[in-house]
């Protein structure tokens, strides 16, 4: 085992004796992999990215984590106008002592934090007059300075325009490739866990889940009894690269044609 | 942004050397004016006030204490100047200053902790309970002993944040935001009303005749009266809340950003929650305690304070020690100056606050604690 690697075994949830919101999920992730939670809506991914997190306790099973982990939520405000560079700083909060305050050389792991993520040039900006993506960008540079060898993400794309979801995608593929950082990221568009993804979980309720490697458990079939959709495999050439992904089949304008001819 | 992906690792010369001259700069570089502000303001408030003494005399008098033997002419003094400049005066002024600190850092603290810019000691309930702690501490017949007064008052200050904490989780499912002003509102009231009761109904351990002046500095906040034993007891709590919050003031950082937030940097949320509450409780019961609730002064100047130096707590919260200090002596040394009949600090700085905080509160309209 080496730092980064991450798996849970046995795992359950429920918030009321008896009602499992998902039981007995196992899976497992290595150092510079990329793992995708997949589920429509209450399925309970941010129960699970909780328990992953360790900022909830599993009503059973186990998560054996090897090395440190950072969070990156989804979109939030702050309480409080921090510029870009106080909001990276606080990732040194675990090498600051409890009544201590960063010193000179924490300052500069948390600037060329934001050199390496491009943003260096904002680092005087308020964390609230920026953009969503570039929020995200602020908080994985937070997750480099703190020198964490796990970083989990909770729908790290859901708030973004097109642009910015490559931005964010690219630089989860960098950073997992480059750093050698594991990632963990609830998603909801499973093209994305399909770019990226090394393994992916698919939690389709209680027991019922498939976990394993990504081109294997993202399949037409899967997705389409996770999301009672009908999906899609696409191949393609796009500058000279094959290019592979799965689209959800939407069709609203048939179903309320039917929907009214029902009526 | 996307411009920024090709640049990754190039040198960002011009960004980056900027960047890093802000960071060559101390955090105490920029409170440093109104430490010089203060400590001025605590020079003069001692010179002026309402017992006509010379200015050139009280200045005579005053460095007559450190210069040597000679340099004065101490048999030109009036032995009344003497004692109003030397003995009378003192002591107000640094319970004055003091009760400036405290509120202006325990307010930092509140806010930060609580993720809220509209929340204060006075609005959270811990300024009420400190006044119960303490009223019911004189019911009980500890009037000679001011320790028992400050425990009593530290527990009733404690206690009343932890139900408005309690109160605000049960009805908004997490202690800040709206629910938490609407339950330190609640809290407060009721603390207030217990004071108000305890002193209306009379009691036999307390200076009879005084009825007037002792809900006036309960429940308004009064500096006269002030005396050393007033002054050892605020500074003991002032200076060692103080140097508590000074060390942990980075880590206000990292809790404003929410439990969960918090957590996955690795702090013990938990642990430093119940750390500041203990503080802020022993720093605003030591400040009740001697002066009796002192409203709005803990809500406003962390919010001037951050109009000035930013919301990094590492500058905050200094700032907001000195600026508390020059607010608080200011309000009371323009009460015993200027206004004929002196008005409670408590009245006046409501005066003054509540325009102001209207204001900031118009300003902080567009800012991301009402969605939090």
């Amino acid at each position: 085992m080496s730092a980064g690697d991450f798996s849970f075994s046995g795992l359950g949830h429920a918030y009321l004796p008896e009602q499992w919101i998902f039981r007995n999920y196992r899976g497992e992730v290595s150092r510079g992999q990329v793992l995708s939670l997949l589920g429509p809506n209450g399925s309970g991914k941010t129960t699970l990215l909780k328990i992953l997190l360790g900022a909830l306790k599993p009503a059973e099973g186990t998560v054996m984590v090897h090395g440190q982990v950072a969070f990156v939520p989804q979109l939030f405000q702050v309480a409080f106008d921090y510029s870009a560079m106080d909001m990276v700083l606080m990732g040194r909060a675990k090498k600051v002592g409890l009544f201590s305050q960063p010193s000179k050389e924490d300052e500069e792991a948390a600037l060329c934090a934001l050199e390496k993520v491009g943003m260096a040039d904002m680092a005087q900006r308020p964390f609230h007059e920026m953009s969503g993506g570039q929020r995200q960008l602020i908080i994985f540079a937070r997750a480099l300075v703190a020198e964490a060898d796990i970083l989990i993400l909770d729908e790290p794309t859901s708030a973004l325009d097109l642009k910015n979801q490559n931005t964010i995608l690219q630089w989860m593929d960098r950073l997992a490739r480059k750093e050698h950082l594991t990632i963990i990221f609830s998603t909801h568009h499973p093209h994305h866990a399909y770019a990226v993804a090394d393994r992916a979980l698919l939690m389709l309720g209680g027991s019922n889940y498939e976990a394993g490697p990504a081109e294997a458990v993202l399949t037409e079939s899967n997705l389409a009894s996770l999301y009672d959709l009908p999906f899609k495999h696409i191949s393609y050439e796009y500058q000279s690269q094959a290019i592979e992904t799965l689209v959800p089949i939407l069709r609203p304008k048939s179903d309320v044609c039917s929907a009214s001819g029902a009526a | 942004m996307t411009d920024s992906l090709p640049g990754i690792g190039r040198f960002l010369s011009n960004a980056a050397s900027k960047a890093r001259l802000r960071l060559s700069q101390s955090p105490w570089t920029k409170p440093f004016p109104l430490a010089v502000i203060l400590f001025f303001l605590t020079i003069t408030s001692l010179l002026i006030g309402s017992y006509p003494v010379p200015l050139w005399r009280a200045l005579d008098i005053m460095t007559g204490y450190f210069l040597p033997a000679g340099w004065t002419d101490p048999s030109a003094w009036d032995l009344k100047e003497v004692a109003v400049v030397t003995i009378i005066r003192p002591p107000r002024v640094l319970v004055a200053v003091m009760a400036g600190i405290a509120l202006g850092m325990s307010g930092t603290a509140l806010q930060g902790m609580m993720r809220n810019p509209l929340v204060g000691p006075d609005l959270v309930g811990v300024s009420s309970g400190a006044a119960f702690g303490g009223v019911l501490g004189l019911w009980l017949g500890f009037i000679e002993s001011q320790v028992l007064i400050l425990a009593m008052a530290v527990a009733g200050a404690c206690g009343a944040l932890l139900f408005t904490m309690a109160l605000a989780r049960m009805v908004g499912g997490k202690s800040d935001g709206l629910p938490l002003i609407l339950a330190g509102f609640f809290v407060g009231a009721f603390f207030m009303a217990l004071v108000g009761l305890l002193l209306s109904v009379g009691n036999p351990f307390y200076p009879r005749g005084q009825r007037t002046y002792n809900i006036a500095y309960w429940l308004l906040g009064i500096f006269r009266g002030a005396d050393p034993a007033k002054v050892w007891l605020i500074a003991a709590t002032t200076v060692a809340g103080g140097i508590i919050l000074m060390s942990l003031r980075w880590r206000l950082n990292l809790l404003s950003l929410g439990d969960l937030d918090a957590k996955s940097l690795g702090i013990d949320v938990r642990k430093l929650r119940w750390l500041l509450i203990i503080t802020v409780s022993l720093m605003v019961a030591g400040q009740v305690a001697v002066s009796g609730v002192v409203a709005w002064v803990g809500l406003i100047v962390p919010h001037l304070a951050r109009l000035l130096v930013g919301p990094d707590h590492r500058r905050l919260m200094p700032t907001s020690a000195f600026l508390g200090g020059v607010f608080v002596l200011g309000l009371d040394s323009f009460t015993r100056t200027v206004i004929w009949g002196e008005i409670p600090v408590g009245v006046l700085s409501g005066f003054i606050g509540t325009p102001l905080i209207c204001f900031l509160f118009w300003k902080t309209k567009t800012k991301g604690w009402n969605e939090s």
